[in-house]
């Protein structure tokens, strides 16, 4: 018997050298979950927080309830979006490394988690992401030109020269702007969800954090307040099992999963498997469906994995295996739902190769006609005056000095 | 014209305005059934039903961080945050998210939260009634700072701010929500009746932003400050026998640097008081806009009169508050200085 205290330390099944080791991982088989009606009663589906929603099973079929009988063009659809994302990043990644941006994030191996949902969502309904769903900005329609200008901070960067790359916003296709601050994003998406409800709309809003940042404060507030209101919300927890160097341990997801965060509030989790582009959209229709109609919030936990680098300031193969996203028994979104496809006669190898040409054509062209407008060192260049503008609605008496005093400088 | 005091103010000006915009919501601890622990929203929740005058939990974070995200959704939130000693577990949703997001958003994002609070002590409140934490605010770009000293100021200063497309955070120093204080706890209470400034309109009127007051004039010396502390300088000024230029701040940031400045370039002698701590406090900000506008013409150094800077003692309240005496002191250094 232990006589004195001592602290458990979480560690991490590998680190580098290990044989990669994702036996904590509790899998469901494909289509073994049950899928409840919208309406359903929160305590009698508390099963589907630490079960595992799977729809592709490993020969990559779709299998059981959760199956959301897309028709294969929207498969397609989902698909090309996934794989822009994909080129996307790995364009912007090389144009940091030639020093060209000064910062990236890839979404790289979570791709599902912002498409997928994405496309189960409605127009109206308003996005709270974090910093890895560039795939909710694509597929809402913001030009690649526009997300590379602001990661240029040229002058046609719609942040103004105001944010490090990558923390975007798009008003019109209702997706929020990026704060940095990690999940401050949670309990705006439920005070707008709760402005949603007293207008009387019915439009939702969806938010996404990463299972690190469920640890800080703002998570506790949102779902809090979710639950107490009833908001209609969709609280994402992107479990890619590593804030940077930690794992997931470390915010406290080594005895109960992520997705129970919410039952002690009687806010439902689902556990969906983050790599599966069919029960990523399915759970998100779920949830959806049941905030539209006044069931109130719905947590759900996507377990994936952050295939790449934190951000390129950062090198992970100074804390776990080098070739860990190899092993991890979720696979590759992007893979999984093109063998799916493939499997149902609905795509080709063909056909996904000359969508990526296609799609590397498009990011380099964007790339070119970005640059226009200015790069870090040549080009046109923004006034430094417009730091001034925005602070408040209508530039007050000091910042109109200061800005004079900065231009006399300037001059 | 009606007679009401600060509370009555208050809620008056909620009320005037959510009348006129549905937008407009309350949200805080103890706002909706009851009407607040000091009686502010009393009756709206009645008037204008559950989901326009919200009860909160006890989450200060979360009240400041839902309401970001109604303004965001078009309402015109008023967050009531019950003390401001309280207000710290919101504070990065202040100074990250809603000072910066039109900033960041590149003008495309904003919302127009109003967070009103009690700030101040002489209430025998202790280390956590008592605070004026406005300095922590005024130091934060995108949001504007407001204090009132008056009901008439209260209700037409809240009524600009909750219709201010910019975040204001609305301190209202409760020690004078019913009545002015001179800063004589032993004196018998006085009620705003016999304030001019007791006098409130019953509809809509606004006070401005970013506007001082002076409200007496005079010719030896200017006392900038604001709060409780206007009405215990008047009373300080007469103590020394001193005619004193009172200016009322209303509203620290944006700071009315004009009004301020104008008035020490006449009197030639300056003293700011304020009941929150010294040291960094916001009467350095003061004294040193003063020193860079009117160097050349002071006649005396700036003095400073402020709290101490120690947690606000519950049995030394009196000692720590910076009163008539404290600030008669300050008053005749300014003054004898040569």
């Amino acid at each position: 018997m232990t006589i004195k205290s001592r602290l458990h330390i979480p560690r991490s099944s590998a680190r580098p050298g290990d044989k990669p080791d994702f036996s904590y991982l509790n899998l469901s088989p494909a289509g073994s979950v049950d899928k409840p009606p919208i309406d359903v009663r929160t305590k009698d589906i508390e099963h589907l927080s630490l079960e595992l929603v799977r729809v592709l099973d490993d020969d990559h079929r779709a299998q059981g309830a959760w199956n959301p009988n897309l028709d294969p063009d929207q498969l397609q659809i989902g698909l090309r979006w996934m794989l822009l994302n994909r080129v996307f990043d790995e364009r912007m990644w090389k144009i940091q490394r030639q020093g060209k941006i000064t910062f990236y994030t890839q979404a790289t191996g979570e791709e599902a988690v912002s498409i997928a949902q994405g496309m189960a969502l409605r127009p109206g309904d308003m996005c709270f992401p974090s910093y890895r769903n560039q795939g909710l900005f694509l597929y809402r329609g913001t030009k690649l030109v526009d997300m590379m200008c602001q990661c240029l901070s040229n002058t046609r960067d719609m942040c103004k020269g105001r944010q490090l790359p990558v923390l975007y916003h798009n008003k019109d296709a209702n997706i929020f702007s990026l704060s940095g601050n990690l999940a401050t994003q949670y309990p705006h998406a439920v005070g707008w969800a709760m402005a949603s409800a007293i207008k009387g709309e019915d439009h939702i809003a969806a938010s996404w954090l990463g299972d690190g940042s469920t640890a800080e404060a703002d998570f506790h507030h949102a779902v809090t307040f979710a639950a107490i209101y009833q908001a209609p919300v969709i609280l994402n927890i992107v479990n890619n099992q590593w804030a940077i160097s930690t794992f997931q341990g470390f915010a406290g997801g080594e005895r109960r999963p992520f997705a129970a965060r919410g039952i002690g509030l009687g806010v439902p989790g689902i556990r969906v498997d983050g790599n599966d582009f069919l029960a990523v959209y399915a759970a998100s229709l779920w949830a959806a469906d049941r905030a539209r109609r006044g069931g109130g919030p719905t947590i759900i936990e996507h377990v994936t994995y952050r295939g790449g680098a934190h951000s390129t300031s950062d090198d992970p193969t100074k804390y776990r295996p080098k070739d860990e996203w190899k092993s991890f028994p979720l696979g590759d979104p992007v893979e999984r739902l093109k063998q799916h496809l493939i499997g149902e006669g609905h795509w080709s190898e063909d056909q996904h190769d000359a969508v990526i040409g296609e799609y590397k054509e498009k990011v380099l062209a964007a790339w070119k006609e970005a640059q226009t407008h200015g790069t870090m060192t040549e080009g046109p260049r923004l006034n430094p005056d417009g730091m001034f503008d925005d602070v408040y609605a209508e530039i007050p008496a000091h910042l109109q000095r200061q800005r004079r005093e900065m231009r006399a400088l300037e001059d | 014209m009606p007679q009401m005091n600060m509370i009555e103010a208050i809620r008056s000006g909620l009320d005037v305005v959510m009348a006129k915009d549905p937008n407009i919501v309350v949200l805080g601890e103890d706002v909706g059934y009851f009407g607040g622990v000091f009686r502010c929203t009393d009756g709206l929740q009645r008037k204008y039903g559950e989901h326009r005058v919200i009860d909160a939990p006890i989450s200060e974070g979360g009240i400041i961080g839902t309401a970001i995200g109604m303004g965001v959704n078009g309402l015109r939130p008023v967050a009531e945050i019950q003390f401001a000693d309280y207000i710290y577990p919101g504070v990065d949703q202040v100074v990250s998210e809603l000072g910066r997001l039109r900033h960041r958003s590149g003008g495309e994002f904003f919302s127009p939260l109003t967070i009103r609070t009690p700030c101040g002590g002489g209430i025998r409140g202790g280390q956590t009634h008592s605070q004026s934490p406005e300095a922590i605010f005024t130091h934060i770009s995108g949001i504007k700072t407001v204090i009132p000293s008056n009901p008439y100021d209260a209700k037409g200063l809240l009524i600009s701010s909750i219709e201010s497309d910019d975040p204001v955070i609305f301190f209202e120093p409760k020690r004078i929500y019913n009545g002015p204080f001179d800063g004589d706890p032993d004196k018998p209470a006085v009620p705003w009746t016999s304030h001019p400034k007791g006098e409130v309109p019953q509809g809509y009127y606004t006070v401005p932003l970013g506007a001082a007051e002076v409200v007496e004039e005079g010719s030896d010396l200017t006392i900038i400050t604001y709060g409780t502390l206007v009405h215990v300088a008047q009373a300080a000024a007469k103590l020394v026998g001193v005619n004193a230029e009172i200016v009322d701040v209303r509203t620290l940031s944006p700071l009315d640097t004009e009004t301020l400045t104008q008035s020490v370039k006449k009197t030639g002698r300056c003293l700011v008081a304020h009941e929150a701590t010294r040291f960094s406090g916001f009467g350095a900000e003061l004294t040193a806009t003063v020193q860079e506008e009117c160097f050349y013409h002071l006649e005396a150094p700036i003095e400073r009169v402020a709290g101490w800077d120690t947690p606000y003692p519950h049995a030394f309240e009196w000692q720590y508050f910076p009163g008539q005496k404290r600030i008669a002191a300050g008053i005749r250094k300014v003054m004898d200085a040569k």
